[in-house]
Formats: C-alpha cells, sequence, structure tokens
C-alpha cells in the first residue's frame, strides 16, 4: 500500500515538476486546450440560460378557448359545465364578450377606436389553467378541445415557448457534436505533447528500464501530465467563459430591458463545471496513454 | 548465484556472439570476464540482466530462469541486481544525489528512507560532498564512482560491472577495482568484464576468458 502510495505521489509530483519545467510551451498548449472546450461549454452555458429564461417565462401556459360569435348563453354554459367536469383542466375562467370589450377598451389605449365599433367584434372566450404541463399533454388537450361544438379557436399561449424549447434541443445537439469533434482536438495535442516528452526523456526511460522500473512506473508520470494539462485546459476554459460572461453581461442587460425582460447570464452549475473538468482530465488522460503505447516500446534499453 | 548452462546467443544478423557457455558463479563469489573486445564479455552480462534473451541453454539467476521470465518479470529481476554499464548512462539532467536516488524511487521507498541509502551509497564510493552538484562536473573516476554508488544503493546480491575501468588512468582503476573487492568482502556476488587483467594484482580471483564467444579456461 505506502508503495502504491509512494509511486503515485512519486508519478504526480514529477508530472507537476514537468509541467513547471516548460511553462511557457505548457501555458501555450494548455490555452489551446481551453480555447477549444470554451467553445461547446460556452454555447450550453448560453443553451442552459436561455432554457431557464424560457421556463420562467412559460412556467404556467395557460390556453385561450374562443367561441364561434353566434354562440348562445346555453351553449356557452354547456361548454363551462363540460369544462368543470373534464379531468385535464385544473381551473378556467370565463371571459365574455361584453368584458373583453371593457378590457381592450381600457388596456391599450385603443378607447376611441372601440367606441368607434358598431358591433363587438370579440368572442366569448375561456382562459384555462391545464393540470398537466408537458408540452404533448396541452398539445393533446388542445386538439380535444377543438372539436367540441361552437369552438372557434383553441390557443396554446405556450407555442413560443416550445419552439423555442426545440430549437434549445437542436442547439444541444450542436453542442454535443462540436464537443465531440473538440475533444478530438484535446486528445491530438495532449498525445502530441508527451510524444515530445518521452523523445527528451529517452536516456531517462532507458535507465530506469535498465535498473528495474517497471512499463507502468515509467507510464505513469505522463499520464498524470497528461491528465492534469488536460484540467488546467478546462480551467482555461472555465475561466474564458467566466470573461465572455463579464464582458457582455451588461450589454445584454441593456438589450434585454429594452423588451421589458431580465436575462442576466449565469455561469455554468458547480455540477456542469465538475463535469468540464473531469472530462477534460479525461481526454488528456486518453492523449496521454495513446502517445505512451505509441511510443514506449520503440524505447528497449541497449 | 549464477549459473550458465550450455548457452549460445546468436544475433539476428547471424552473428554467434555466445557459444556453449557454461559455469557456475556462487553466492558470494568475485569474478572477472576477460577477453579482447567483441569476444562476447558484454552479450554475457546482457543476458543475465535479461537485456539479451539466449537463444539456446539456461541462465539461472538466483534461482530464475532467464530464458523463460516473462517481461513482466523482468523489472523485479533487475532490481536484485546492481549494473555498472559499459557506457555509464548517467543523466546529466539532475543532480548526483537524484541519479543515486532513482532506483530506489523505481523501488517505492518513501523519502526519508532512501535519504539515508542515497547518503550511504555515496559516502561509500566517496562522493558524499558532491551530492549536490551536476555530474557534468565530475572527473572521469568519480562518474564511475557515481554509477557505483546507483548500482549499490537497493543494496543487490549481484553486482556486475561492464568495463568499469575502461577510461581510467591506473590510479583511479585500481581505486575501482579495490571497491569492488570491498563489495565482495561483505558478501556480494561480483561479476566484472574487463580486458585489463593488469589491475587484478595479487588477488586470486576466478576469471573466465572469452574468446571469440567460447570459454576457454
Amino acid at each position: 500500500m505506502s508503495v502504491w502510495v509512494a509511486h503515485h505521489w512519486y508519478a504526480f509530483v514529477l508530472a507537476l515538476k514537468r509541467l513547471a519545467g516548460a511553462p511557457i510551451g505548457n501555458l501555450l498548449s494548455i490555452i489551446v486546450i481551453g480555447i477549444a472546450f470554451s467553445l461547446p461549454a460556452g454555447i450550453y452555458m448560453l443553451l442552459e440560460n436561455l432554457q431557464a429564461f424560457s421556463a420562467e417565462v412559460s412556467s404556467a401556459p395557460q390556453m385561450s378557448l374562443f367561441l364561434e360569435l353566434n354562440a348562445n348563453s346555453d351553449e356557452v354554459a354547456q361548454i363551462g359545465a363540460r369544462l368543470k367536469e373534464h379531468p385535464r383542466v385544473a381551473s378556467f375562467e370565463f371571459i365574455s364578450r361584453d368584458s373583453a370589450l371593457e378590457q381592450l377598451k381600457q388596456g391599450n389605449g385603443l378607447g376611441d377606436l372601440v367606441d368607434g365599433l358598431e358591433r363587438n367584434p370579440l368572442p366569448d372566450a375561456f382562459v384555462i389553467n391545464a393540470r398537466s404541463l408537458s408540452p404533448a399533454a396541452l398539445e393533446e388537450l388542445r386538439m380535444e378541445l377543438q372539436k367540441w361544438p361552437r369552438i372557434e379557436h383553441v390557443q396554446l399561449d405556450s407555442a413560443w415557448a416550445k419552439r423555442l424549447d426545440a430549437l434549445i434541443n437542436l442547439g444541444r445537439l450542436a453542442v454535443l457534436m462540436l464537443a465531440a469533434l473538440l475533444s478530438f482536438a484535446l486528445v491530438t495535442v495532449t498525445f502530441n505533447t508527451i510524444r515530445l516528452q518521452i523523445l527528451t526523456k529517452r536516456d531517462e526511460i532507458e535507465v530506469s528500464k535498465l535498473i528495474g522500473a517497471t512499463n507502468g512506473f515509467i507510464r505513469r508520470p505522463f499520464l498524470y501530465f497528461g491528465a492534469i494539462q488536460g484540467m488546467a485546459g478546462g480551467v482555461a476554459a472555465w475561466l474564458i467563459i467566466s470573461l465572455g460572461i463579464h464582458l457582455i453581461d451588461d450589454d445584454l442587460r441593456n438589450l434585454t430591458q429594452l423588451y421589458a425582460v431580465d436575462l442576466s447570464l449565469h455561469h455554468l452549475s458547480p455540477e456542469d463545471s465538475l463535469s468540464l473538468l473531469s472530462l477534460s482530465a479525461c481526454l488528456g488522460w486518453v492523449g496521454a496513454w495513446l502517445s505512451v503505447a505509441n511510443h514506449l516500446w520503440q524505447i528497449e534499453p541497449n | 548465484m549464477i549459473s550458465f548452462s550450455q548457452v549460445c546467443k546468436r544475433y539476428p544478423n547471424g552473428f554467434n556472439a555466445l557459444k556453449n557457455i557454461g559455469f557456475t558463479l556462487e553466492a558470494g563469489e568475485m569474478a572477472l570476464i576477460t577477453g579482447h573486445s567483441g569476444a562476447g564479455k558484454s552479450t554475457l552480462l546482457r543476458l543475465i540482466a535479461a537485456i539479451e534473451r539466449p537463444t539456446s541453454g539456461s541462465i539461472i539467476v538466483n534461482g530464475q530462469n532467464i530464458g523463460a521470465l516473462k517481461s513482466g518479470a523482468i523489472p523485479f529481476l533487475r532490481r536484485n541486481l546492481g549494473l555498472v554499464f559499459q557506457d555509464q548512462k548517467i543523466l546529466f539532467d539532475r543532480t548526483v544525489f537524484d541519479n543515486v536516488l532513482l532506483p530506489l524511487q523505481i523501488s517505492g521507498f518513501d523519502s526519508r528512507a532512501a535519504t539515508g541509502r542515497v547518503r550511504a551509497a555515496l559516502d561509500k564510493v566517496g562522493l558524499l560532498d558532491r551530492e549536490k552538484t551536476r555530474p557534468i562536473t565530475l572527473s572521469g573516476g568519480e562518474q564511475q564512482r557515481l554509477c557505483i554508488a546507483r548500482a549499490i544503493v537497493n543494496r543487490p546480491s549481484i553486482l556486475i560491472a561492464d568495463e568499469p575501468t575502461s577510461n581510467l588512468d591506473a590510479d583511479y582503476a585500481r581505486d575501482i577495482m579495490t571497491m569492488f573487492k570491498s563489495f565482495h568482502q561483505v558478501g556480494v556476488t561480483v561479476l566484472i568484464a574487463t580486458h585489463d587483467v593488469e589491475l587484478l594484482g595479487d588477488t586470486p580471483l576466478r576469471i573466465f576468458a572469452l574468446n571469440h564467444g567460447e570459454l576457454t579456461v
């Protein structure tokens, strides 16, 4: 056990020493990894923000049920009764055509225009809160109500939120593809860094093998190096995203305030940040492993 | 204990480096391998450390059959051998101390125990006051002593040296040989390849003379 700890500690310290031994070159590698990773991680962060925003706005999607203009009060009462018994309707509110006109008159400064109308152009309407808020259930309810008699039109107020959701899902897919591609970049960068290191450490590797080093002993510092470099790249990506947020947050707030919404960017959640770091560390490890597996056997003592 | 029996080594280019070698070196014995250059001295030593594998025959080192050793077991064989290489293989990117420390790091010593052992080894070869210097600043004789310190720091039961005196003048060479004899006196099995028989002095030692890959004694 203590030998195992000593070996890993030795490999870890050696990897750190090698990182510090060529600070400029390693810093550049880390920045390259950071830039490559900040792209998908940054887009992911934006999508997360958008999704949180859309969830906030459409948290209680309502459904508007417009009746035909010539529906009489009996038919209105009948629809009201059917809605009351419908299992999927949590609550509803009846807005008569007269009160709707009144609202229009007061609300939007259209009073003069409304006064000029010969007759009320608005239909009777019900505003419904559904029991289940999932997009699929809402859509099903909308289709069902649409088929009722004397119903002119059913409008789902959250339709735009649904579209945004679909867009976000598409964006997620794009992020995934981008992340997969740029992961290769990380593996490649580490592969090459380790390859160069192995070439410059040729003597050390050869001597170590001659005096009884196992392949694991020789491999370990390179693997630690790859993982540490990858993780440092992940940290760099995180910092780049922080910088990006810092730079655009004020302007974005100014812009969204013009639309009377308050949208400020939040950084990756702690879980997502941790995933970013562990993924970049894993990929660095993989790149180092591939490199070591490819190059170490070429160095045999003679 | 080192035991060779009907060992042949043929290199891939067809050169027969060793032909039908057989001898036994008991634990605690000291012996020299002599012969002209190209006689197969180095090949014989490399077979013991499993740097080369025999083409035929069997080699037993500390009870292990080298020819049948799995490659995963070779590092552990080498940890019980102290090797002094003909081309020294000193690492010039680290201090004298760190050069001697390397075998202990490989064996997984914790740093406090390792430090004590490194100092003891350096003291034995007379380099204790140079532990912080770079090997490049050492003289030829001192570099050779550094190699010996690295070979003995693991306290191996067998010490093997390939031409340890080849680049040294006579005084330094005698120093080095005296050092090997002192290890022999504390019970280490010592096997040295050299073309320089003059160095023996008058100490009676076993000598294996190689001539074109064959033992002549």
